[in-house]
């Protein structure tokens, strides 16, 4: 039985089905993230002086793969397009490039960009033990210039079982940068190119650590909100792949050769979800790497 | 709103993304002083360019193919 109004409009809404449910589920949607963004920004907004992360994501990486995305919004649309002027052959091609550019956001999320994190340790410091790691935080210097005091050290890790085992009292940890030479002038601001770990060990007693960990959600307020939003859309960009999949597989040709509106229809209802799961990631980046 | 009314929305809202980046990089480059944001905030600025013209050109393109009434 043919299902009605998947080509054609309703005469009470004015719209076909399939557009009426996809923005009652973007409604929905923004509700969704827009808590989660809320959250996040009420969390930033009471955090302390020098308590809030800053400079801790690859801005470079994050710029190309905000690259990507709006690259894949293009061809999305660039398919829609072509299959409004019944170019199959074309279609196909800009539905490729579409899928290549939401696995390859993915790859870079996963297999980089997290990993990369789970590797970085940090290790906050007690008030009454700032002035003992002075070295390492340069806070009279930041006191001069009136910039928000450090209370982190980051680096990676040298002794990781230290993390598990209450026998080993201190952490040897290889310094960032901006704790290996905390008053250099350059070091004031956070370095949004990446610059790997120093060869300068410092050794920082347990007892002086407020709190340490690998940078995991439970490492901070910021690092459970970065990877709940980043982990939440990624989870809609491979949403968005796997439907555009099922878009090229030949039941859409075959839907395509009997009424090609019907599919046209369905990979626009599929585009919007994209350019909404698009829309989120310009957001996030700004919000997450920048600010 | 169609996808051709919500492409148009996302175009706007990159460049904006791409004008606030380019201000970023300058901002960092006055107090950090290092090179390498002056040529992240020109890369900026040229993409929000670039966006603008692809988006004028998508438009009118809507318009003359007749997918934009």
């Amino acid at each position: 039985m043919e299902i009605p109004y998947t080509v054609s409009a309703r005469r009470d809404t004015g719209l076909w089905n399939a557009k009426v449910g996809i923005w009652l589920f973007l409604a929905s949607e923004v509700m969704l993230f827009g808590g989660l963004f809320s959250a996040y920004i009420f969390l930033r907004l009471d955090a302390g002086p020098g308590d809030w992360p800053h400079g801790l994501l690859n801005v470079p990486v994050g710029t190309g793969n905000t690259a990507i995305l709006i690259a894949s919004s293009v061809t999305v649309v660039l398919a829609w397009a072509a299959l409004k002027m019944r170019d199959l052959t074309k279609y196909r091609i800009y539905m490729a490039i579409t899928i290549l550019c939401g696995v390859a956001f993915l790859v870079v999320k996963l297999a980089y960009e997290w990993p990369q994190k789970f590797d970085h340790f940090g290790a906050f410091i007690k008030e009454d033990a700032l002035g003992k790691y002075e070295q390492y935080l340069g806070n009279k210097h930041l006191l001069e210039k009136g910039l928000p005091p450090r209370k982190e050290i980051t680096g990676h890790l040298h002794n990781k079982e230290a993390l598990k085992d209450p026998n080993i009292k201190e952490y040897e940890i290889a310094l960032d940068p901006i704790n290996a030479d905390p008053t250099n002038p350059a070091m004031d601001r956070p370095h949004f190119w990446p610059k790997p770990a120093t060869e300068k060990i410092a050794t920082i007693e347990k007892e002086d650590v407020q709190y340490a960990n690998m940078f995991l959600p439970k490492h901070s307020a910021y690092f459970a909100s970065y990877f709940t939003i980043t982990g939440l859309h990624g989870a809609h960009v491979l949403g968005g792949v796997l439907v555009f999949c099922y878009m090229m597989l030949p039941a859409s040709t075959r839907i395509y050769r009997h009424n090609p509106e019907h599919l046209a229809n369905r990979v626009e209802v599929a585009g919007l979800f994209w350019h909404f799961v698009d829309l989120v990631w310009i957001f996030v980046f700004p919000l997450f790497y920048l600010l | 709103m169609s996808i051709k009314g919500f492409h148009i929305v996302f175009i706007v809202f990159s460049t904006l993304l791409a004008l606030g980046i380019g201000c970023y990089c300058v901002w960092i480059d006055l107090t950090v002083g290092e090179p390498v944001y002056r040529t992240g905030a020109i890369a900026s600025f040229v993409s929000a360019v670039v966006l603008i013209v692809y988006g004028v050109l998508f438009y009118r393109k809507m318009k003359r193919l007749r997918l934009i009434t």
